[in-house]
Formats: C-alpha cells, sequence, structure tokens
C-alpha cells in the first residue's frame, strides 16, 4: 500500500484494556502533532475507522486477548502489519485481564450476573438470562498477545509512560530497534 | 554465618572476569566478586544470612569445569578463573526471572511493592520485556490472618530469606517452607494461619527482608510498601562483636 514517498501507515487497537495506553499515547501532547506530520494513523479507537485496513506498516495493540472476538483481532492484525507491538503490560503480561484465570468461567459468569445481581429477583432467573446472544465468548485464559500471535516487540508498563511510546515510536521511524526496558519495567 | 566454610587469613589468587584479584581462603566467588566492583545478580542471597543458593541466577562458568557453580555457594580456589558474563548465562539468568513471573501470579500494576520490588528490577536489569513461557495462574491464597502482616502466595518466589531471618536472626523459626516443585510453599509453624502461630514474635523482619510483595504491611495500597534492610547488617555485626 505504500508508496516511496508515502508516509508509514499506523494502525493501534484496543483489546482487552481499560484505554489507559491509549490515553498515554494521548498524552503525547504536542507531540501529537508532530507524529501526524511522521505517520499516517489508518486505524485506531480515536479513528472514524471501523474496520482493520488491508496492511499497515506498524500496530500498537492494548490490551489482553480475553474474548474469541480479540483473538480474531489479533489474527487479523498479525495478517496485515509488518510490525506488530504489544503495548502495555495487558498484552505484554496478561496484567489485570488475565486476574479471572485463577477462577473458572462459570463461577465468574455466576459472580457477575448472578450473586452480584439484582433482577430477576431470584438467582435461578438470574442465571437464565445470562448475555450470551451478540456477546462475544471469553476464552478460558485472558493471555498475552504473543500466546497467540507472533509479536516483534514489546513494551511493557501499565500504562507505559507517554515518553516511553514516544522513544518507541521515534527509534521504529528511525530504523533503529528499541530497547523498551531503558524506559519502561512490568507495572510501571 | 555467610560463608560455607571459615575465612582464614591465608591468602588467594585468581581471576574473575579476567581481572587478577586476591582474597582470604574462605571466601565465595560471590563476596570477593562484589568487592572488586563485579556485579553478580541475586535474589535468594542475602548478606547475614546463611547460603541457599536457590535462585540460580548467580550461575558463573569456571574454566575447566563443564558445570556452572553458584557463585554464592562456591568458595575460591587458588587460580580459579572465573567468568561471571557471557552470552550462556545471561540467556539462563534471563530463563530463571522469566520462570518465576511465569509460575506464580506477579501482577505488578496492582502489587504493593509496585516500583520497590526486587524481582521487577531484576526483570529491567536482565532487559526483560516479555515472558516467553506460558504464565500458570495458580490459585493461590493470601494469609490475612495476621493483624500487622500480610502473605500472598501469589508473589512468592521462595527464594526462603523470611525463613533464614527468622529461624538465624530473630530465633523464632515460624516460617518454613512445605512441598516440592511448585507446590512448594511458606508455611507457619505446623502450617497454620500466620495469625494463629505461637512461635512468630511480630517482629516484621521477614516482611523487609521479602524481595517482593509476597510479604507486606497490612494496609498498603498499590506501591506504597517500601522495605528496610539496614537492620539485617547491623544485627549481623553486633553479634559478631559480642562474640
Amino acid at each position: 500500500m505504500t508508496t516511496p514517498t508515502a508516509k508509514p501507515t499506523v494502525a493501534t487497537v484496543w483489546l482487552d484494556g481499560c484505554s489507559g495506553c491509549h490515553m498515554s499515547l494521548m498524552d503525547l501532547d504536542e507531540r501529537l502533532i508532530t507524529l501526524a506530520g511522521l505517520v499516517d494513523v489508518l486505524h485506531s479507537p480515536v479513528v472514524d475507522q471501523k474496520q482493520f485496513p488491508p496492511q499497515v506498516d506498524l500496530t500498537l495493540v492494548e490490551g489482553a486477548v480475553s474474548s474469541e472476538e480479540d483473538l480474531h483481532k489479533a489474527l487479523i492484525i498479525r495478517a496485515r502489519s509488518k510490525l506488530v507491538v504489544a503495548l502495555g503490560d495487558c498484552a505484554v503480561t496478561g496484567n489485570v485481564p488475565a486476574m479471572r484465570n485463577y477462577f473458572d468461567r462459570s463461577d465468574l459468569f455466576d459472580r457477575a450476573y448472578v450473586e452480584n445481581a439484582q433482577e430477576p429477583t431470584t438467582p435461578e432467573e438470574r442465571r437464565v438470562v445470562l448475555p450470551v446472544v451478540g456477546v462475544p465468548p471469553l476464552r478460558p485464559h485472558a493471555t498475552a498477545l504473543h500466546e497467540v500471535i507472533k509479536v516483534d516487540m514489546f513494551l511493557p508498563g501499565c500504562p507505559p509512560p507517554a515518553d516511553a511510546i514516544w522513544y518507541l515510536l521515534t527509534e521504529i521511524l528511525a530504523g533503529r530497534t528499541p530497547v523498551t526496558t531503558t524506559v519502561s519495567r512490568f507495572g510501571k | 554465618m555467610n560463608t560455607p566454610v571459615d575465612i582464614t587469613t591465608e591468602s588467594i589468587t585468581l581471576q574473575i572476569d579476567d581481572k587478577d584479584v586476591s582474597c582470604r581462603k574462605g571466601e565465595t566467588v560471590l563476596q570477593v566478586a562484589r568487592e572488586n566492583g563485579i556485579d553478580i545478580p541475586t535474589l535468594c542471597y542475602m548478606e547475614g544470612l546463611t547460603v541457599w543458593g536457590g535462585c540460580r541466577l548467580c550461575m558463573v562458568e569456571i574454566a575447566g569445569s563443564p558445570k556452572l557453580q553458584a557463585a554464592c555457594a562456591t568458595v575460591c580456589m587458588e587460580g580459579m578463573n572465573i567468568c561471571t558474563k557471557s552470552p550462556r548465562l545471561e540467556n539462563y539468568r534471563r530463563m530463571i526471572v522469566e520462570l518465576l513471573f511465569a509460575e506464580r501470579n506477579h501482577v505488578c500494576s496492582v502489587c504493593v511493592s509496585n516500583g520497590h520490588c526486587e524481582l521487577q528490577s531484576m526483570a529491567v536489569k536482565l532487559g526483560i520485556d516479555h515472558v516467553r513461557f506460558a504464565y500458570r495462574f495458580p490459585h493461590l491464597e493470601v494469609d490475612n490472618s495476621h493483624d500487622r502482616m500480610r502473605m500472598d502466595h501469589n508473589r512468592c518466589i521462595l527464594c526462603s530469606r523470611c525463613v533464614r531471618v527468622c529461624a538465624e536472626v530473630e530465633g523464632a523459626h515460624t516460617k518454613d517452607i512445605k512441598g516440592r516443585g511448585v507446590l512448594a510453599a511458606i508455611i507457619h509453624d505446623l502450617d497454620q494461619n500466620w495469625g494463629e502461630s505461637s512461635t512468630c514474635t511480630s517482629c516484621g523482619k521477614c516482611v523487609n527482608i521479602c524481595p517482593t510483595g509476597a510479604l507486606t504491611h497490612r494496609g498498603t495500597a498499590v506501591g506504597e510498601m517500601t522495605k528496610k534492610t539496614t537492620f539485617l547488617p547491623y544485627l549481623t555485626l553486633m553479634r559478631e562483636a559480642q562474640l
């Protein structure tokens, strides 16, 4: 898709995360304007483009792979991106979304939709109205992105600081491989 | 208390990372390396406690030996030629720390020790930006029964520093390790709740010596738990002065 004169294309995706990594991306502040001059953002929660583009140079992925939809998206991202970066602890380690992994899924649903719910009145009735239509099924475990697709680079942090994201992007655009542990770490 | 054998006044010479160093007979490779400004990473080693040799991060290569040796538990010998940094060692050290992360639930972002954790900083030191092994996600308990302290088995790396400080410095030996392999766990007395222990003096040494968020003060929120280990060299020095 890219011609030699065109700017590199970038996508950002939000899987099972809190959007904090995207907030941190927004925290680039005035550097966002510089960034807009350097790359074309084709697809992102902050861009009005619903479908993942046929081909991008770089995709930043926030969030763990938690549902079948997340897995589906991850496979598309991998197939259509030259470079995939796991952005933040959820994509890198599973982090908070993976804290459900210690429990069985049926216990989780019970907790959310039966034990902690008010309506309908009886637990038996609540069990019948579990939301299953039109929502993606949860996978047994929420996992790190690299457990389902090949990931080229990792930027840990919860969220990774804006400076770390800027370092990552500018290093990649300069054709270098960023050493992300110099700017962030698990839990930062 | 620090070394496997007694330190004598006899002097020996050896090479560490191509640097000629001398030491007293009986000193360990780790001690001599650190005395000479050569950094070898450790997690279970603690000056003032007996050598455990459990974390295996201090493994070094010794010329003429096909096996790697734990620097903390290897006594220096005349003419030894030791290598503390090599691609092979760095690879193993990375693997060890990654396996520690994969074995239990170290969710740094919500841990009380976030930012003050030796496991976390070890990952940074070794350049670990992700874990290549599948996480196990075991279901582990948090012992909240003590009125001042908390044991979170999710964060424990079984370095045994708490067991040793309790037995060797406090003299209570409330803590110990049960089980084998991934089923191993820190226990109090006869595997009772910490709060029901009749031997615990509530001194808090175990909390301060713990490298991670496994042993913490109660009432701490994310990132609030800082540890103070300065008491240990002081107590050791005072005891040695009394002997």
